[in-house]
């Protein structure tokens, strides 16, 4: 049952099946083992970029493409919602058709740009998704009248996914059982159910013929493999996935923006996940995007408590001010790729 | 005698501002093998990749089985019936033997039977059938490569270099399962610099110079005479 899940792709690795395991009992449970806002909205944070590092990876890892428009394709997703929702009214059918919508554009758009610049060398693919990339996003700025511009927009969400729905009166397993719990389970089992999507995918005979046109394309063309087709095609369903988890993330947030869904930082933080996590391995997407998110919320939280356990000590806690985490995180990733160039899953699966 | 399965017809090609090809003309019988040899950098490799489609030829025509496919994309050229098996063997080291031979069967599932007489050539293909081909040793990489071509039946097997580089008893390896490729009735162009591979192997010879077939006949005539090889290769070839 458990191997017909992963499509077959195990962990290959007792310590990385021990950290999957963890990391998906604390998921699953995250509203009842840390109750708490910022715990769950980290739980699904976590969630939804494991869905949309897994995208990239299909990209990246498994096809060899390198692309700088994946937060545009999240952010399709995440505007369709909030575009659906803000126009169809508060409802699940408008929530599925904004999901819907993004989701088909994001694959069309993929499949424009891919039929265009698939052909021409890898460099010039990574320039041309760069450019429209920006184009989108200062497109979404200035069309201020339909995408609200830098202030985003805010809607409204089935009454049933927010804070104020509490179907019960007491509480369950010690928490109040709001509904922005019952939205997480939503987070959680449909980020589940994309990431068991992708790893069937890329464990397909599909993902195999990628995963031979990354190595060697002209090999895989003299076997008779159309290379353009299978690089489209495996754009558009990245381009896909990654707009349903930025619909995901718009129904968990209430709320898109430039900032949450397009900006360029988070195409940086998406290239790191996958690669501190292990290019072309799917499970690095859920350790990358695990550690990577825990970092930004609690790295400095962190460091204060160690910067004022060691306040008795010269020069440390100046060091380890809260204020220098990003300078720590940084110094974390650098690390990280220098001790495990092909990421964390790579070498636990070298140990074996 | 039938029609040739391949024909060039004065096939000029040009590898970025370098003109390698200058007007190759040459025909590969149906159920034979033909070698094509020639000094290093004389346009074997590049007649071989003009065929597949790696390289477009500039001017000229490339028939295969009767049809022009001077203009078809690669992929195209190979699901019409070509296998090609490259100097650098291009097998995909992340994926395992299988998946490798899987992948290669591109129009159909592999046949049992056909599998069987691979693992019958290439026993250690089998031995290493869930093991990544990057950790397969030089000679088994190049057994997968070939094996690789033979996964599906093709109406002609473009080989380049199959024994280069590999030891002796390797080699032999190899030229059986050719030998056995052959007697299958499959039509073979063959790029060989072994001369005792291909005399044992070759029922027709072309011999390529400086981007042009300088000389075609039988491999007999040609393995016959050391004054021949002399004048169409500068070297005796008997000497490998």
């Amino acid at each position: 049952m458990v191997t017909w899940l992963l499509s077959g792709d195990k962990p290959r690795s007792a310590i990385l099946a021990a950290l999957l395991i963890v990391i998906l009992v604390c998921l699953a449970g995250a509203p009842f083992l840390f109750p708490g806002v910022r715990s769950l909205e980290t739980a699904a944070t976590i969630c939804i970029f494991i869905v949309l590092a897994a995208s990239y990876d299909l990209l990246l890892g498994y096809s060899g493409i390198v692309s700088f428009a994946h937060t545009m394709f999240f952010g399709l997703g995440a505007y369709g919602v909030a575009l659906g929702t803000t126009h169809l009214g508060r409802s699940f059918g408008a929530l599925a058709t904004g999901t819907l919508a993004g989701a088909l554009a994001a694959a069309a758009l993929a499949f424009l740009i891919g039929l265009f610049s698939l052909r021409v060398r890898a460099i010039f693919f990574a320039m041309i998704t760069l450019a429209v990339a920006s184009a989108v996003a200062v497109l979404v700025s200035q069309l201020s009248n339909i995408t609200g511009g830098e202030d985003g927009l805010s809607y409204r969400i089935p009454r049933v996914l927010t804070p104020a729905f509490r179907p019960f009166d007491e509480e369950v397993l010690g928490i109040r059982f709001t509904g922005k719990i019952i939205n997480y389970y939503l987070v959680f089992f449909s980020c589940f159910a994309l990431f068991l999507v992708m790893l069937r995918v890329v464990n397909s005979p599909f993902g195999r013929v990628l995963q031979a046109i990354r190595e060697n394309d002209f090999r895989a063309e003299a076997i008779g493999y159309r290379v353009v087709r299978y690089r489209t095609t495996a754009t558009c369903l990245s381009a896909a996935v990654a707009a349903l988890a930025g619909a995901i993330y718009a129904i968990w947030l209430r709320y898109v923006g430039p900032d949450t869904t397009l900006s360029f930082e988070i195409m940086l933080d998406i290239l790191l996940m996958v690669v501190i996590g292990g290019m072309g391995t799917m499970y690095g997407a859920v350790i990358g995007a695990t550690i990577f998110v825990l970092a930004q919320n609690y790295l400095q939280n962190l460091m204060g408590a160690a910067s004022e356990a060691t306040h008795s000590l010269p020069l440390i806690p100046e060091l380890l001010s809260a204020d220098r985490w990003l300078m720590w995180l940084g110094v974390l990733f650098i690390l990280s790729v220098y001790f495990f160039p092909t990421g964390v899953v790579g070498r636990l699966r070298a140990g074996r | 005698m039938s029609d040739p399965i391949l024909t060039l017809k004065n096939v000029h090609t040009d590898i970025a501002q370098y003109h390698i090809l200058h007007g190759v003309d040459l025909e590969v019988p149906r159920g034979q093998v033909t070698m094509l040899l020639g000094r290093n950098g004389v346009g074997k490799t590049t007649t071989l990749r003009t065929v597949i489609g790696h390289w477009q030829a500039r001017a000229g025509s490339v028939f295969f089985d009767g049809q022009d496919i001077t203009a078809l994309p690669t992929p195209a050229r190979a699901r019409a019936g070509i296998g090609f098996v490259p100097e650098d063997m291009g097998i995909f080291t992340d994926l395992t033997v299988e998946e490798n031979m899987v992948l290669a069967a591109s129009s159909a599932p592999l046949d049992p039977a056909r599998l069987d007489w691979i693992f019958a050539a290439f026993p250690p293909l089998k031995t290493f059938w869930d093991s990544e081909a990057g950790n397969l040793s030089g000679g088994q990489k190049q057994m997968l490569s070939i094996a690789r071509a033979m996964a599906e039946e093709r109406k002609l097997y473009l080989i380049d270099e199959p024994t280069k580089g590999l030891a002796p008893a390797i080699v032999s390896t190899m030229a059986r399962a050719l030998k056995d490729l052959k007697n299958q009735g499959a039509s073979i162009l063959l790029v060989e610099q072994n001369f005792s591979v291909a005399k044992a192997l070759g029922d027709s010879v072309a011999v390529m110079d400086d981007g042009k077939v300088i000389w075609t006949g039988a491999m007999a005539e040609l393995a016959g005479s050391a004054e021949l090889q002399d004048t169409l290769m500068g070297l005796s070839m008997e000497a490998h």
